[in-house]
């Protein structure tokens, strides 16, 4: 058989092109441009090829920055997930309870990020706000504008209060998606609420997992508001994130060309953290089904 | 294993609407039954009540004379098959099986054996160490079956409508296996289908059941030659039992201008209706007068569609056997005419 050749179709192509144009590869292409080029201001740019990636992958300050934020991201993941697990189980599953619980569940993540920060920020103040008072009136040690440890656990706190409502929904919905045959038989079966989780609950949950393992992983590499307003990287670097960081680097500083590749080496991190724990999960999910 | 008495049982999912009404059964150690009825007519809510999923509203479960209405299933020992499979994604298949046995604190080498033995039954026992989740959808109820009759010392074996998802030719197989399990090891088999080939070839007894009752329970000659319900009449064979709405002068069924003799005069004289079965009517030079409608060969015999003084019955033929065009005359087999009173059978002839 013939076939045609015509090229007219690509028109049909082109919107998209140029939407994925504008909101992605312009932008990210700027970045790109900035980051092998100096410049002294007046808009005068000098080709530096790869000098500040050298810098940026040398720097101390930046690997300092990266520790810190794998240890944030470690920490609440270790709390987030599990505690979310275990709140999911812990849900109503039928009647009016549900929907208040579910409601309750979502306003956190309704919240605007930099009002999480403002009301962390005044409610663990020693001077006025309700916990830090309380608990200087309690006589524990606790400042976060001043002790490094009491800033990381306001910070850690105060994600795990925001966040932790998500893994909470995604996880109740993939239990909802359990049929009651697989509790009945579970009965049936003889099996102890550990065996139901962890041969029933765990792996039907497995996808949904991920899925909030990911966002979480993803959301807290890259957190910047909530820090920001509370502790604003302080006391010293004590709670200065890779975003923050970068921030400082790239408008308190002005160095445009490091700012940028670190930028690119940031987003190239994070997307191939994100790859290798995708393809480990879809990869023992393949091998489950064969 | 123990005698089931189902106690006055009666369940409502929602008050005042009964799903299963009120009903007084026991079902004797040992035997299979079938619990036969449409969709949605209580059968897997009775199912649960004997095995304890569901804790009836109203009565008691008596499992050799011990209530146990309010013991879980755990306590109860029964072994339950679901309708769709049920597979623990995280094991293999003999992990699957053994689960129910390492549960209850089985020794590992005697799990083996029985594990080995029910793979054996099944014909899975190539496959005991591949992982569960990749199989077919028979393959894991195949899966689900070995779980539920893994355990010998059970007080019963409850499957509900299992063979749902298993391909046409091998029920025939997995339902005269799981005949002979019934007959080497004699556990009391509960068997829920709505499929009456099912329950006729599998069941010592069936219990039939319609919208939350229990109409008959006998044995499938029974349910065949004396259905004690036009329910059961109709839903029972192929095609189902003729019912004609008859006026009665003593011991004679009017039809229109026709009338049938009978064995016996029913004590009640309105609502009343004559069932035969239409393997019990046969053309005959005299009797009553019917115009054949239509004719269905269907091989081995034909089905004719007579009218009978404006009521519309079955007839089969067996084939060879003319089927008059004009002037057709019926024999009814005076031994399977039965008479029917607001739907139940007539007490005389029960």
């Amino acid at each position: 058989m013939q076939r045609t050749k015509n090229q007219k179709a690509w028109f049909l192509v082109l919107p998209v092109f140029l939407l994925v144009a504008f909101s992605a590869i312009i932008p990210l292409m700027t970045v790109v441009n900035y980051s092998v080029q100096d410049s002294f201001g007046n808009n005068e740019f000098f080709w530096v090829g790869s000098e500040w990636f050298v810098e940026v992958l040398n720097s101390d300050r930046l690997h300092d920055a990266f520790g810190r934020q794998l240890m944030f991201s470690g920490i609440i993941l270790a709390i987030e997930i599990p505690l979310g697990i275990w709140i999911a189980l812990k849900m109503p599953k039928k009647g009016w309870a549900v929907s208040v619980c579910l409601v309750l569940m979502a306003l956190p993540l309704l919240i605007p990020w930099n009002v999480v920060g403002t009301i962390w920020q005044i409610f663990a103040r020693e001077d006025i706000g309700l916990l830090g008072h309380t608990l200087a009136a309690l006589g524990v040690d606790y400042n976060y504008t001043q002790d490094t440890l009491s800033a990381w656990i306001t910070v850690i706190v105060m994600d795990v209060w925001h966040w932790t409502s998500l893994v909470v929904l995604l996880c109740y919905a993939g239990l909802s998606s359990i049929p009651d045959a697989y509790y009945q038989a579970a009965k049936i079966d003889g099996a102890s609420k550990w065996a139901v989780f962890r041969h029933i609950q765990l792996p039907k949950m497995k996808r949904v997992l991920t899925i909030a393992v990911l966002l979480r992983f993803m959301d807290s590499f890259m957190i910047y508001t909530e820090p920001f307003v509370v502790t604003g990287g302080g006391p010293g670097n004590a709670t200065t994130f890779l975003s923050i960081d970068l921030v400082k680097m790239a408008i308190g500083q002005f160095d445009v060309g490091p700012a940028a590749a670190f930028s690119i080496v940031y987003f190239l991190v994070v997307l191939l953290v994100s790859w290798v724990f995708y393809t480990v999960v879809t990869a023992s999910d393949a091998e489950d089904q064969s | 294993m123990a005698e089931i008495h189902l106690k006055d049982i009666a369940h409502a999912y929602v008050p005042g609407e009964y799903a299963l009404k009120s009903m007084d059964h026991i079902w004797q150690d040992g035997s299979a039954y079938a619990l036969l009825g449409p969709s949605g007519c209580g059968k897997t809510t009775l199912l649960n009540i004997i095995s304890g999923l569901l804790k009836p509203s109203e009565g008691q479960v008596l499992f050799d004379g011990k209530d146990v209405t309010g013991a879980d299933t755990a306590h109860r020992n029964i072994a339950q098959v679901f309708q769709f499979p049920v597979i623990y994604d995280t094991m293999t298949v003999r992990e699957n099986l053994a689960f129910p046995l390492k549960n209850r604190g089985m020794a590992p080498a005697d799990i083996n054996g029985r594990v080995e033995e029910v793979a054996g039954l099944l014909e899975i026992s190539d496959r005991l160490d591949s992982r569960a989740t990749g199989l077919t959808a028979d393959a894991k109820q195949i899966i689900s079956l070995g779980r539920g009759l893994v355990r010998t010392d059970v007080n019963a074996i409850l499957f509900d409508e299992p063979l749902t998802v298993i391909d046409p030719h091998l029920k025939w197989q997995i339902r005269s296996k799981l005949k002979d399990l019934h007959r080497q090891f004699s556990h009391t088999m509960v068997y829920v289908t709505h499929d009456q080939t099912e329950a006729l070839t599998f069941a010592d007894k069936v219990v039939v059941m319609n919208a939350g009752e229990v109409l008959q329970v006998g044995t499938p000659e029974d349910l065949f030659e004396r259905p004690a319900h036009t329910f059961v009449g109709y839903f029972i064979g192929s095609p189902g039992m003729n019912f004609l709405d008859v006026e009665l002068d003593g011991s004679r069924a009017v039809l229109g201008d026709q009338s049938i003799d009978l064995k016996q005069a029913p004590a009640k004289k309105s609502g009343v209706q004559l069932g035969i079965r239409p393997e019990f009517l046969d053309f005959a030079d005299q009797g009553i007068s019917c115009q054949v409608t239509s004719l269905e060969d269907l091989g081995r015999h034909r089905i004719a569609s007579v009218s009978i003084s404006g009521q519309s019955a079955k007839v089969i033929v067996p084939s060879g056997k003319p089927v008059p065009s004009e002037n057709a005359m019926l024999s009814f087999d005076p031994d399977h005419t039965l008479l029917y009173t607001d739907g139940y059978l007539e007490e005389s002839l029960r």
